[in-house]
This record gives C-alpha cells, structure tokens and sequence, in this order.
C-alpha cells in the first residue's frame, strides 16, 4: 500500500458502508429472495412458467406501452417544465403543485378516477367512444394511466436544469443568426437531455413497476391489455409462489437491462455536454 | 458601419436605466461605453444589439431605422461577459455555428466553413484549440473564442459586452492590447462596454462616459482625462482631490483659506457664496511647507508613500477643510528636497484646478 492520503472530506468509509448495508437491507436482500425462490424450478419448467403466450403477451403490454408512456411523458413533461420555468402566469404556484399530485395519490384512487372520466359513459368517453376511440378496458387506458403516474418524474427532473439555463447561450445563439427552433435543437436540447433520460428513465421505471392505478382501467383481457404485474398476482392468487417469482425475475431482469441502457445513455450525453469533466 | 440612437429611454419598474440617450458612432472607430454599474451601459448595448427593445427612441444602423428588427438579423457580433460558450459543442463548432445555422441557400459548403473557422482561430490565435471543449480552455482562451464565433457570421459592428470583466488582471491587460490590434487589422465598427477607467483609455478610440442614464461626456480618451465636462467625469476618471467650498470674488474659499490656482486668478463667474467644488488631480497639488503664508489650503501630511517611482502622500485638512482628505504625487527627490515629514503642517497649492458649481447642496 502506498502512504496513506488525507481525504479532505471525511468519512469515506462510513458513508460506505452504510450505504453497503442499506442497500442489502432494503433492495439487494428482497431482490436475492426472489432469485432463490424461483430457483425451485428446474430450467425446462422457469422457461415454461415465462415463455406462456399468455405471459409474454403481458411483457409486450408492460414494456411496450411503459416505454411509450414515458415517450410522451418525456414530451410533455418538457413543455410542462419548461412552461413553469419560463412563462409567469396567474395559478403558476398552483400548477406547480399539481405536478406532484401523481406522486401522492394512492394509485387505486387515480386508477379509479380515470376509469369513470373515459368509461363508456364518463365525462370524456361519451365523447370519445362514438368517435371509435375506447380508452377505458383497453391498452388506451394503460397508457392513460401511465402517463399520469410517470409526469412528475420529467417534470422535476428537467425543471431545475432549465432554471440554470443561462438565457445568455439564447441571445448568442439569436445574434449568431439562429432561429427559435436551431437553438433550441442544437443548443437547449443537447444541455437538457441528460436531466431528460434520468426523468425518462424514472418514469419508465415506475411505469413498470405499476399495479393499482392500472388494474381498474384496463380491463385485463388476455393477450390485450394484461400487464405483468398482474399476471404475477393472479399466480399468487391461485398460490403459485413459484411461479410468479419466475415472472418477476424475467421482469426484474428486463427492467435492469432497461434501465443501464438508459443510464450508459445518460452518461454517455452527459459526458458530451461537458459535465462530469 | 455607422449606428446612432436616437432619444433612447428605458425604465425597468420605476427605475430609469437610460434617460433621452443619443449617441453617434462613426464607422472604423472603437468606442468605449465607461460607467459605474447601474448607470445604464450595458443596457445601451443590448438595445443597439436588439437583444432589448428601448421603451421610446429609435436605433439607426447606416442610417436605416433598426428599431424593429430582430437580433438576428442586426447583423450585430455581440460578446458576452460570462462568454457564453456553448459548452456541448467543441471549439470548432462553437466557432462555425453561425456559418452553420444560416438558411440553406445562404450556407456555405463544409469545406468552405472549415476553412473559414480556422482562419478565424488563427486571428484570434487559438488554432490549436480546434478539437478542445469550453471547460477545458481558460477565461482569456474563451473569450476570445467567444470573440472568434461573433466575427464568423461577418457582424457590421461588433458589441462586447465588459469583454475582460471575468478575468484576472494579467489576462485582462493582455487582451486589452490585444483586441486594440485585432480592432486596426479588422476596422469593424466596435461598442464595448466597461467600468474600468483605465481599460477605456487605454483602448478605445473614443469614450461616451455615463451615469445615471445619461451621457455625461464624449470625447478621446485624452480629452476626457485632460478636460473633464462635469464633477461626475472628473471624480470618475482617476484619482482626484475635492474642495468644498464656496465661491468669493472669482476665487473658493475652503473653510478659512482661500484656493489659489498657481499665479492666474480663477476668474470664476460664479454668485458670490455659492457652494462649488474644485478638483485638482494628485500630480497637479503641490506642497509648501510650513502652516504660515496665505497661499493654498492647510493640512497635514498624514503618510508619505514612498515606495514607487513617484511618492503619494497623504493629508488631512485642517482649518475648515478638517475631516477631508487629499493626495499628492510628487517624485521622490521632491519629497527629499523639501524635507516632507509625516505630521507635518504644509499648505497645499493646486497647479491646475477646476471648479464646478456644486448643484443642490
């Protein structure tokens, strides 16, 4: 070992393994669990458990519609930012609480609430359905219910980042000869992606991960608008343990791909933008 | 190309950034924007830039009415204090994104911005750089980037906007030297806004001097300095000694003495009693010894400062003028000469003075 160096901010180890032993407790532990678990099968019946059309007609609903989910959330939750941050407005305090309202609803209740609104005779559907365009019971109202749980995730990932965003690199931008939409391209848009893909990601995660809200407005039809989640508690349900840790380790496995995916993404932007130098 | 502004006015809430502003700049000239913070300069520049609209007032760029035309069609090169680099993009492109962003019909070939870049990197110095990041530079490297990327699109005028404040003393003087040559090769009609007296002298052919939203005086840098228009100018630029006192036949009476100026009366047309103000600058005081004698105002060597090419010393008034504080600049063998002492009573006789009626005192 070379000579031992002096660390000017102390407590290296500590904060170590605390966050060592935190992490065991709280994800590693419970994760490992279900790995264990479903190892009571044998290879030839985990792979019958998962590869069930029913099951992988799940995995499309699940996956597909979250990644699309936090598409738009992406899209959207941008402008929303961007519209706190940039514009004054009367109610501007207001709407920035409601951005979080997502966060603390119990999901059954947001779920529930979503339902009556498009349902074939709720506010919104009896407009909606004779136009041909059925949002509740279908994978419509999946996305619905995704795109309302994951929008605070973009939001307050992106909005503290604009606030630092200096109007300066606009004006130079602007006096270069650059119109509203270049600048925004190559100038707004490059800075902000990194904050874009962590709020993307989260929301994707949630999105994944979620039951309550989901439930109540989908419908659950087989092979049309079942979500993993709840193929995992039906096998419950009928004391299949097994089972459904054999789902949910496929899930916990796509989601882990995912998720680095997004995050070597973010890193990868990150780098480019000059932060992290 | 020329701009002039014409009766500009500002206001931000109730304060006035800049009142009834007019101003004329020749083309080729570099010109100097100098004030204290808040006396409105900036906020000239970025009117003339069209990065602000004037409440009132227009701006005129080679005569033709600009008032309404968007920043990006001004035509203008505009330097930012804090650079303004985009900082995702590389040196070179930075340098290019003007080239790059114009319409696709005006656009020139890759090949053509490339070799356009470089040419702008090697003016500026910086070719080197090419491949490297704004995070990786240093603050004098970057602005003049920042400077390079503002002349890439051909601006008729450039604007800088306190171009050296971010920087460190050494760097600043350099630049400063710096763009005064970049300026005689280019010619381009060139703004730039500082508070820094010295800066402005140094470098500008001619320097608006501001304060409160208002022009205070225009001139070279030599007129400013020699022939200061207004107590503002005078205290303004350099170091300066004030007198108050009031005026009595032609001449200022400062507590029981009165201020001569050398031989020559002042000859002031000034109502007898109304309070003034005199300046005389450090090197235009000269100081007689012994607190006897009729000539000048009395005071007391409080510190001598020897330690440059030139002495400072410093004094505190007595009799009336008790509580102010003057500086002198003589050389070295003067001081020696004389036998000044710290603590010694003298009598302070302006060589050269000024003399400003003093408003609502």
């Amino acid at each position: 070992m070379a000579a031992q160096q002096h660390k000017v901010l102390p407590g290296f180890h500590l904060a170590l393994g605390y966050t060592l032993v935190y992490l065991s407790l709280v994800v590693l532990i419970p994760l490992a669990a279900v790995f264990i678990k479903s190892s009571a099968l044998s290879l030839e019946e985990f792979w019958a458990v998962v590869s069930a059309p029913r099951v992988v007609a799940t995995y499309q609903v699940s996956f597909g519609l979250s990644l699309l989910a936090a598409a738009i959330n992406a899209v959207f939750g941008l402008m929303l930012a961007w519209a706190l941050v940039r514009y004054r407005f009367p109610g501007k305090k207001l709407v920035d609480a409601l951005v979080d309202l997502p966060f603390a609803l119990p999901t059954a209740v947001a779920g529930i609430a979503l339902t009556a609104l498009y349902a074939g005779n709720g506010w919104l559907g009896q407009y909606l359905e004779p136009l041909g365009i059925k949002v509740a019971f279908g994978p419509l109202g999946i996305l619905v219910a995704l795109v309302f749980i994951g929008l605070p995730f973009v939001v307050r990932t992106v909005q503290p980042i604009l606030e630092d965003l200096d109007t300066e690199l606009e004006e130079a931008a602007a006096s270069l000869g650059a119109q509203r939409w270049q600048t925004f391209r190559l100038v707004i848009l490059p800075i902000l992606l990194p904050a874009l893909l962590t709020g993307f990601a989260l929301a994707f995660a949630r999105a994944v991960g979620e039951y309550g809200s989901v439930i109540f407005i989908a419908g659950n039809l087989p092979f049309v608008s079942e979500i993993t989640p709840l193929m995992i508690i039906t096998k419950l349900e009928q004391y299949d343990y097994v089972g459904a840790t054999a789902i949910a380790v496929v899930m916990l496995l796509i989601s882990f791909a995912l998720l680095l995916l997004i995050n070597l993404l973010q890193a990868w932007t990150a780098k480019r933008t000059g932060r992290n130098r | 190309m020329s701009i002039e502004v014409r009766n500009i006015r500002k206001q931000f809430g109730s304060f006035t950034a800049l009142d009834d502003v007019s101003l004329d700049f020749p083309t080729g000239e570099l010109v100097a924007l100098l004030g204290p913070s808040g006396c409105g300069k900036t906020t000239l520049l970025r009117i003339i830039a069209g990065l602000e609209s004037a409440d009132s007032g227009s701006v005129l760029l080679e005569g033709e009415d600009a008032s309404h035309t968007h920043v990006r069609e001004r035509q203008v090169g505009f330097v930012f204090q804090h650079y303004a680099l985009f900082r995702h993009m590389s040196v070179f492109d930075n340098v290019a994104f003007g080239l790059r962003v114009k319409p696709r019909k005006e656009r020139p070939s890759e090949a053509v911005i490339r070799k356009k870049v470089h040419e702008l990197l090697e003016l500026v110095q910086l070719d080197w750089l090419a491949d490297r990041f704004p995070a990786q530079l240093s603050g004098g490297q970057r602005q003049r980037i920042a400077l390079a990327r503002a002349l890439a699109v051909e601006p008729r005028v450039l604007l800088l906007d306190e171009p050296f404040g971010a920087l460190d003393a050494k760097v600043r003087k350099e630049l400063r030297r710096w763009l005064r040559r970049l300026h005689d090769e280019l010619h381009i009609t060139s703004i730039f806004v500082t508070h820094d007296q010295e800066e402005a002298l140094e470098v500008a052919d001619r320097v608006v001097l501001m304060d409160h939203g208002h022009v205070e005086q225009i001139g070279t840098p030599e007129e400013v300095y020699r022939h200061p228009a207004t107590p503002f100018v005078y205290g303004f630029l350099g170091a300066v000694n004030h007198f108050h006192g009031r005026a009595e036949d032609g001449q200022v009476r400062v507590g029981e003495d009165l201020l001569h100026r050398g031989q020559d009366a002042l000859a002031l047309t000034l109502d007898q009693g109304a309070p003034v103000v005199a300046f005389a600058r450090p090197h235009e005081l000269d100081i007689l010894p012994g607190e006897a004698g009729n000539l000048g105002v009395a005071a007391k060597i409080s510190r001598i400062l020897a330690f440059g090419v030139t002495a400072r010393i410093e004094l505190d008034g007595v009799n009336g003028s008790s509580g102010q504080h003057f500086e002198v600049e003589l050389t070295r063998e003067q001081v020696e000469r004389q036998g000044l002492a710290e603590g010694q009573p003298v009598r302070l006789v302006p060589s050269r003075l000024k003399v400003f009626e003093q408003k609502g005192a």
